[in-house]
């Protein structure tokens, strides 16, 4: 009979605390914000859309390695020695010619592990995430900054130099067959040089 | 009103339906501002701002957006439901909430009927209700809906008995089942409201009222039959558009009728609170719509703050707690009035 | 609870009705599921006689994915994913099991600092795990509070690593980054402001009536049969057993800090109901407040990426680290072949092992109390299906 009436009473005090810290709560001020009239300034390392600044790319792959998801993808063209590609902000003269740098930032995961190896610190993740696209074709951001034509010239040129050097190489091994061939034949071992001593015998 | 009507229109007919169409006059702007109430109160209660965008100035035209994309909506019915009681259902459980107005004096000179067994009249008619959602559930053809629906059924059954009896209570003091007479009775200022005679019996009673008609209008701690993290949306789950629409305008009219009644019967009705200040037909209807504005208020209140009865929990609520204290008042009363 | 009727009902005349129960699916997309987790109830009118459930839906091969990773710093983004509510304590568990096959012993700073994140976590976690118990329940408004507070915590962690969800910080060896400046006052600012809030949840929830009659005396777990099931975390403690990972096999430094575990005692019902369950995450909660204290407090200087070794090579060996997660304990076993790339990762997640126990603890309730039940065992389904 006790119970009953104390779960009345109960039953009724919870429900006025109840209601008294709702109530208390229509007198205080709004949490949220209105986005997107207004946004909140994200703080300093805020991880959101990544960026790459193709000036300091030495063509590593280092990120492309690290990337969990596999959604970097890079391709690149050895240079000749005589082009001048410049040097990146961090004093490395730069030797590849980076013919693709695919970022898919749909299937890019977020967590930063490309940004640690790079050796010039050209890919950033900055505070941008307001990118949705219609297509999602593009979501791939194509980093690199050489056009199709420059694209195929220098992989022509790649290619002629490698043509170059393999010729070169295929001559002068060519040239050092016909040398040992047309040189004459080496000096006979004198026939009274002492028999090669006997190898060591282990101590008996 | 009555005489109004027919000095502009001498036809019974034509008096009768424009009579029976006024509540819905208040009713559908009512619905409109409740919604957009109870979607702000619940957001200041919860930190946040609520709608806001639509309209411009805090978003007063959100209900307005809301029923212009119902409207437009697709009816979808699902293969296999039943279509013919798909389609009456929410009309059944709209008559039910909308013909309990019918009784309700709104002023001292409007009140849609004056028949001597006014109350007993809208309580019998609101149960129509029930029918209603039991049609829903079962012609969804989908088994949570005919839970919500069964559930539904039940609560709304039994808590029909402490909700007569706390109604009783005044009916005792009173002596008539008359809407408009038991308004009458408490003219003056607020002390001669039923609420506050033979204190403490008749506010119990109030108190026992305004729980059972919570539990009629499917509300939180009661709202069981559309509990959204059970049920999903229980008997109303495969409704869209236009029908869904009706089920909502469904419930806040019931709302507002379980409060106007509790208005009417325990604070006074369309009297002023201040006795012969600010009395008057027109002012009579603006303490009225206070009154049950106040109510709808406090529903919203305990809905934003607490959880959810279990079916037997309500089951024992009603049978064990209310009803019994029910009793006990009137009894109270009763031995009271006899000496 | 009710009781199932077992004995068939005859008419007056004799005859036996036919009773039949009915299969309820609460599919895999439902309010209450906390996920996709599919539950079949096999239900005698409102009363549950069996429940089965079906997992899998969210299934993503994060063990193969790890044998197909370059090296072992690449799998910390996938134990984040595994349970993204909690992710600190999956990175944790398996940041300490490759350290433990290297060998490597980080600075005292690192561990400080592991231990105020995975403590915000905590709580974090039990925010959640709360909040949407009392949405479970029917209570909307603690939810949005709970919430409120997870802000500020996310933003604590996105000031240091710069994400809120899934962070990548702990890193085999070390941290990622240090802390930023203003991290302890606004830490020690969190605090302070936090627990008053509890007081506030206690009032507006925990101790209200009705939330008491909907999970006292609901989804009793005796203390034995917890154990039996193997159920860790909350949901033990929760059953009376006082058994807690950072005190009874203590890792980092843990042993430096005071602080009460929180059991279960039957405060409103029976012990190991639902009531006792969720009361232990609150009093958690409170708990962790205290452990950060103490660790902001004692925080030492240190360098935090000077152990974190330049190549991963662990030596051929194999090796399983418990953790005590929010959820309970997640222990990874690394099988390493001498080479950069992990040989075998299995992760033992807490909530697969206390999801076991459903079924037992389900029979005999009625519907509503199986949304009781399954919200207070706070399960992730990305950490039960991995």
């Amino acid at each position: 009979m006790k119970e009953y009436f104390g779960n009345i009473f109960r039953s009724v005090w919870t429900v006025l605390i109840g209601m008294k810290v709702t109530a208390s709560h229509l007198f205080t001020p709004a949490v949220t914000i209105q986005y997107p009239d207004v946004r909140l300034k994200l703080p300093e390392r805020a991880r959101n859309r990544l960026y790459v600044n193709m000036d300091d790319c030495i063509g590593c792959f280092q990120c492309d390695m690290a990337c969990p998801v596999d959604c970097i993808s890079i391709e690149t063209v050895k240079s000749l020695p005589t082009d001048d590609l410049g040097t990146t902000s961090t004093g490395q003269k730069k030797k590849l010619w980076v013919t693709k740098f695919d970022i898919d930032i749909a299937k890019c995961c977020y967590c930063g592990l490309c940004v640690y190896p790079c050796p010039t610190e050209c890919i950033k993740m900055t505070d941008v995430y307001e990118f949705s696209e219609y297509d999602r074709k593009n979501l791939i951001y194509n980093y690199a900054t050489l056009t199709p034509a420059e694209v195929a010239d220098v992989k022509a040129k790649a290619a002629e130099m490698e043509k170059e050097a393999a010729a070169k190489k295929a001559a002068a091994a060519a040239a050092a067959a016909q040398a040992k061939a047309a040189a004459p034949a080496p000096p006979a071992a004198p026939k009274d040089q002492p028999p090669a001593s006997p190898p060591a015998q282990p101590h008996p | 009103m009555e005489e109004l009507l027919r000095r502009i229109v001498d036809n019974n007919l034509i008096v009768w339906f424009v009579m029976a169409l006024l509540p819905l006059v208040w009713i559908v702007p009512y619905a409109l501002v409740a919604v957009y109430l109870e979607r702000k109160v619940s957001a200041h209660m919860q930190d946040r701002l609520g709608p806001m965008r639509t309209g411009g100035w805090h978003g007063w035209a959100q209900t307005i957006a809301d029923i212009l994309k119902l409207i437009q909506k697709e009816d979808i019915v699902p293969a296999a439901a039943d279509r013919k009681l798909h389609l009456l259902a929410p009309f059944v459980v709209f008559i039910g909430s909308y013909a309990a107005f019918a009784a309700i004096p709104f002023s001292s000179a409007f009140v849609g009927s004056t028949v001597s067994i006014g109350l007993f009249y809208v309580i019998s008619v609101s149960s129509i209700v029930v029918v209603g959602l039991l049609m829903a559930g079962w012609s969804s053809n989908n088994k949570w809906s005919l839970f919500g629906a069964m559930r539904s059924a039940a609560q709304i059954v039994s808590y029909e008995i402490p909700t007569a009896l706390a109604l009783l209570a005044v009916v005792m003091i009173a002596g008539t089942l008359n809407l408009q007479t038991i308004n009458e009775q408490q003219a003056g200022w607020f002390w001669h409201w039923y609420m506050f005679r033979k204190f403490p019996f008749v506010f119990v009673a109030f108190i026992i009222y305004f729980v059972a008609s919570l539990a009629e209008t499917n509300r939180t701690p009661f709202d069981i039959p559309e509990a959204e993290s059970e049920l999903v949306a229980g008997y109303h789950t495969e409704y869209s558009g236009m029908k869904f629409a009706l089920f909502f305008l469904a419930e806040y009219a019931n709302m507002f009728a379980v409060s106007a009644i509790a208005a009417t019967l325990f604070l006074g009705g369309w009297n002023s609170p201040f006795g012969d200040v600010l009395a008057g037909p027109v002012w009579g209807l603006f303490w009225f719509l206070s009154k049950g504005m106040f109510f709808v208020v406090i529903q919203m209140w305990l809905r934003w703050t607490l959880p959810r009865l279990r079916v037997d929990q309500l089951m024992y609520v009603s049978w064990k707690v209310l009803t019994p204290w029910a009793f006990a008042c009137i009894v109270a009363i009763g031995a009271w009035m006899m000496f | 609870m009710a009781e199932v009727l077992t004995a068939p009902l005859k008419t007056s005349t004799g005859r036996t009705i036919r009773r039949e129960e009915m299969v309820l699916n609460m599919g895999p997309q439902h309010p209450s599921t906390h996920g996709v987790l599919r539950l079949e109830l096999v239900v005698d009118g409102e009363i549950v006689v069996d429940v089965i459930p079906h997992i899998g839906y969210l299934h993503r091969c994060f063990e193969k994915h790890c044998e197909a990773m370059t090296n072992y710093q690449q799998v910390i983004p996938y134990c984040d994913r595994m349970d993204y509510v909690a992710a600190i304590h999956m990175e944790w568990s398996y940041v300490l099991a490759v350290e433990k096959l290297l060998g490597i012993q980080v600075p005292e700073r690192v561990e400080y600092i592991r231990v105020i994140f995975a403590e915000l976590q905590r709580i974090a976690s039990h925010l959640i795990a709360a909040g949407t118990y009392g949405l479970d329940i029917g209570a909307f408004t603690p939810f949005l509070y709970m919430f409120r507070e997870r802000e500020r915590i996310l933003d604590l962690f996105e000031m240091t690593c710069g994400a809120r969800l899934l962070y990548n910080y702990f890193w085999i060896g070390g941290l990622s980054h240090d802390l930023p400046p203003g991290f302890i006052d606004k830490a020690k600012a969190f605090c302070s402001y936090f627990r008053p809030k509890i007081k506030e949840y206690n009032d507006l929830l925990s101790y209200n009536e009705i939330f008491v009659k909907r999970t006292a005396n609901v989804g009793v777990l005796p203390g034995d049969v917890a154990i039996a099931y193997g159920a860790t975390g909350p949901m033990l403690r929760g059953s009376g057993v006082n058994w807690d990972l950072r005190r009874d096999d203590p890792y980092s430094v843990y042993n430096k800090f005071q602080w009460e575990v929180a059991v279960g005692k039957g405060e409103v019902g029976t012990v190991g109901d639902c009531w006792d369950r969720y009361m232990v995450r609150i009093r958690e909660m409170e708990q962790s407040i205290t452990i950060i204290e103490q660790a902001l407090a004692g925080m030492p200087e240190g360098d935090v990426a000077s152990a974190i070794p330049k190549r991963i090579r662990p030596n051929p060996g194999d090796v399983y680290v418990r953790t005590e997660a929010a959820r309970g304990e997640i222990g990874f076993y690394v099988v390493s072949d001498g080479s950069a790339t992990p040989y075998r990762i299995k992760a033992r997640s807490p909530s697969f092992v206390n999801l076991s126990a459903l079924p037992e603890i389900c029979r005999g309730a009625m519907i509503a109390d199986v949304v009781a039940i399954a919200g207070s065992t706070d399960i992730v389904l990305g950490e039960v299906d991995r």
